[in-house]
């Protein structure tokens, strides 16, 4: 009984198998077949001619270029896709989030944050995110909200591998018609040492490309590009539109102050191997142009937004106009940061090249690391370059005295008990505190009777000389309180009451009346309480 | 003992015969060695160590004697000074050596690894003697920054990425043949830094191994510590330009010739000046992508 069931599924196997295979495998296989194995034979015979029929004319990287370009691009959005693919394996009900919504508002916080000199912060940006998760979901708690948010930052820096980094294997043609699957590694976000040794973010190329669409294009015709739009957009009145156009416009010029922040930097790391006569200057001139170019179609841009927004009558159409103008001046903020960082370069090369230049000439020849070790060493197969940094760690690392044990040192340090470490630290001393005496001018009691001489009704205003009267017959001392006090009421703080919400205010008013007491000189005031809730003014 | 020795040699030096080596001179010619182990003592804090290194200098007999002790030992002497002290470095089979395996303990394993941890160290000297005249000036003294070094790499890497997408070379290596990636590719992909739990720095990033390599260097004795910017700053000790010089610039230098790479000029492998057009060549490009000529 048990043979035929073993036997039964061996023989219809194949049967099965073949129109399975037609079905789905067979049109690649197809396709590899007609392009590759006749291509070879005829290659080998006639190389330069290529095959009239030949799908790909040009064998090689070169045909491919287009193809793996778009692979890779592709690739750069797989991240994002995976994240709500992958929400479902986490602990808990998270299908509710939109994963690679917010993976893209990341990305979009980080390009927007990212500086000169530093990149974006991690928990601002969690901080930033956090709205738009709750947004989503605003039955579920905070702390799962933050949690949604970091977990999709920490998978864009892709945390987990050793790279932070991610990996895409897509296949090309060789120049000799070998399919070559290759690797593909590229990052999102990136984290960099910022000032003080803290780790800040900043979004790769291939993520501001994935973000803003415009894949493999060249950064300043892409600027020059956007900002024509923009134009023709606001001439139009098209502001929803604009702000769009806008946007990219500043992720391009992010880009730009990007790759120019790098450049700058090799500049100053490494005088001696740039051509200061020719290229540098051409470079920063070049720049400069295009600051001032970018400067003067910006605030072209800018005064145009401005009347947009003046004229518009919309709210709505106000309020994209004015976050318009926001985005153009942060962009004319950039361009001049990057002008005084290019003014800055010319006075560092000058210093450079004068240290440099002055100093003894060589007293012997010696060995340049650079440029006869390390620029020869990149290129190599990193099979081969290994030998090299290798050889050089061998001899370069210096020694190491190699520890030797006695057995009595042993035996002595193995029995020795741990010293007790204190986990509180050093007890605290008890504060000795000394009273301080009371010197006040008055007492307690003389300031609640002198206030309530002072709590007048709004209605019934009092002449100082009343008052101070009325005081003296309390308490010899009391009149110096009521009269300082009165004085003070002089200039009451009216905003701060207000905003305090208090409802009522003591002033007091010069008439011009001459104070007559043998204690005080001065105005006789008009002291009366002001309501504030009515509005009514303790000058008039 | 050194001195009771000097003096009594001294009134009749120039006509008697050189005295006969008794244990006293091995055993000051052993200190002399043993000061030279301890790579962060110079002759300048230490009174005996500079009687020693003077004494080496103006008596070759006992000269000879250190010389020897140290070769016994397993260790090649680059330069008795008072500025480096006895400056001693490991032979490769010396009990003294600095093994990859036990310096790393991932680079045994993984091939990436262990060219990174090579190369940090190759970087920090490259940038430490930026020019063949650094390396050769006695005076000098270089300076260096963990960020500095890495950014220095990166963006001699990003050049050659830069050139490789201007010939329209594919990079991305074979998935079954990761022998054959493209050295730096390898540093390219590496993050350069990463948030870690305990606010350390990430141990695989490439500021991760290169502030290794430095503190490393530190405790040969190569590198001072002069603050806390830009990741850890750096200066250069004698002992430092000895060893790039004499020892590990060469031996690096071989290497290379050997894979083919350099053409060999008039046989003397090391310590070779740039010829004038290599010379212009990197001038134009090297470690910048300023190419407005392409």
């Amino acid at each position: 009984m048990a043979v035929p069931p073993r036997f039964h599924p061996v023989v219809p196997a194949p049967y099965a198998s073949v129109p399975f295979r037609v079905l789905s495998v067979a049109p690649p296989n197809v396709g590899g077949v007609t392009t590759t194995v006749p291509h070879l034979p005829q290659q080998s015979r006639q190389p330069p001619q290529p095959l009239p029929g030949a799908p790909r004319p040009a064998p090689g990287p070169a045909a491919d270029e287009g193809l793996a370009r778009r692979l890779r691009a592709l690739a750069c959005t797989a991240p994002l896709h995976d994240l709500d693919t992958r929400k479902a394996n986490l602990a808990g009900e998270y299908s509710v989030y939109a994963m690679a919504e917010v993976a893209l508002a990341a990305i979009d916080l980080v390009t927007l944050n990212m500086d000169f000199d530093t990149g974006a912060d991690h928990d601002q940006i969690v901080a930033r995110l956090l709205p738009r998760v709750a947004a989503q979901a605003p039955s579920r708690s905070h702390s799962e909200h933050e949690r949604v948010a970091r977990w999709v930052l920490e998978n864009l820096i892709n945390v987990g591998s050793a790279d932070r980094g991610f990996r895409a294997v897509y296949g090309t043609f060789g120049p000799d018609g070998l399919y070559i699957r290759r690797d593909y590694d590229f990052k999102l976000i990136e984290e960099v040492a910022g000032p003080g040794g803290s780790v800040y973010l900043r979004t790769t190329d291939e993520a501001v490309n994935v973000l803003v669409g415009a894949l493999d294009t060249d950064v300043t015709s892409a600027q020059i590009a956007a900002e024509v739009k923009l134009e023709v957009l606001i001439s139009r009145g098209r502001l929803a539109d604009a702000q769009l156009a806008a946007e990219q416009a500043r992720y391009r010029t992010v880009q730009y102050a990007e790759t120019l922040r790098r450049t700058l930097e090799a500049t100053r790391r490494n005088v001696r191997a740039v051509d200061w006569l020719r290229q540098v200057p051409d470079m920063i001139a070049e720049a400069l142009d295009h600051v001032a170019d970018r400067y003067r179609h910006e605030n072209a841009i800018l005064t145009n937004i401005r009347k947009a927004r003046d004229e518009a009558e919309e709210p709505e159409h106000k309020r994209r106009a004015a976050e318009l103008v926001d985005i153009v001046k942060d962009c004319i903020r950039r361009h001049t940061q990057l002008q005084s960082r290019l003014l800055e370069a010319g006075p560092l090369f000058r210093a450079e090249q004068d240290r440099q230049s002055f100093a003894a000439p060589p007293a012997r020849a010696g060995l340049d690391l650079y440029g006869q070790l390390v620029a020869p060493l990149l290129p190599l197969p990193v099979e081969q370059a290994s030998r090299v940094t290798d050889a050089f760690f061998a001899r370069g690392t210096g020694l190491r005295t190699p520890g030797a044990v006695r057995v009595t040192d042993l035996v002595d340090l193995l029995l020795t008990p741990p010293a007790e470490r204190d986990h509180l630290g050093a007890e605290m001393p008890e504060p000795d505190l000394v009273a301080t005496p009371d010197d006040s001018r008055f007492s307690d009691e003389q300031l609640e009777s002198a206030l309530a001489l002072l709590d007048l009704p709004h209605d019934a205003p009092r002449r100082l000389s009343g008052l101070l009267a009325e005081a003296r017959r309390q308490d010899p001392d009391l009149p110096y309180l009521v009269a300082l006090l009165a004085v003070h009421a002089a200039s009451p703080p009216v905003g701060t009451a207000h905003r305090q919400g208090e409802p009522h205010l003591l002033f007091a008013v010069d008439d011009g009346t001459e104070l007559d007491d043998h204690e005080f000189g001065g105005a006789d005031l008009i002291l009366g309480t002001a309501l504030l809730t009515s509005g009514a003014d303790p000058d008039g | 003992m050194i001195t009771d020795r000097q003096d009594a040699r001294e009134p009749g030096e120039a006509e008697a015969p050189p005295p006969p080596i008794v244990p006293a001179d091995v055993a000051d010619a052993a200190r002399l060695v043993g000061f030279g182990l301890q790579p962060k003592l110079v002759p300048a804090r230490d009174t005996e160590y500079a009687e020693l290194v003077r004494r080496h200098r103006e008596d070759p007999a006992f000269a000879r004697l250190a010389d020897a002790v140290a070769a016994g030992l397993g260790l090649i002497v680059l330069e008795v000074s008072q500025r480096a002290g006895m400056a001693v470095a490991a032979a490769e089979d010396s009990v003294f050596a600095v093994r990859m395996g036990d310096y790393a303990r991932r680079a045994a394993s993984d091939a990436g690894d262990r060219f990174l941890h090579g190369l940090a160290h190759l970087a920090a000297a490259a940038l430490a003697f930026p020019r063949p005249e650094d390396l050769a000036d006695d005076g000098y003294i270089g300076r260096i920054t963990v960020h500095g070094v890495d950014a220095f790499v990166r963006q001699a890497c990003r050049r050659l990425e830069e050139r490789a997408e201007e010939s329209g070379e594919n990079t991305d290596p074979a998935s079954d043949a990761p022998g054959l990636e493209a050295a730096w590719r390898v540093y390219t992909r590496r993050s350069a830094t990463g948030a870690t739990k305990d606010a350390r720095r990430l141990a695989s990033s490439t500021t991760g191994i290169i502030g290794k390599a430095v503190a490393f260097l530190v405790d040969s004795g190569f590198l001072q510590r002069t603050g806390d910017e830009s990741g850890g700053t750096y200066r250069t000790t004698a002992r430092y330009q000895l060893q790039v010089r004499d020892m590990a610039g060469s031996a690096a230098m071989a290497e290379l010739l050997d894979l083919g790479v350099v053409p060999v000029g008039d046989g003397t492998a090391t310590l070779v000046p740039a010829a004038d057009g290599e010379a212009a060549d990197l001038a134009a490009g090297a470690g910048l992508p300023f190419h407005t000529g392409t």
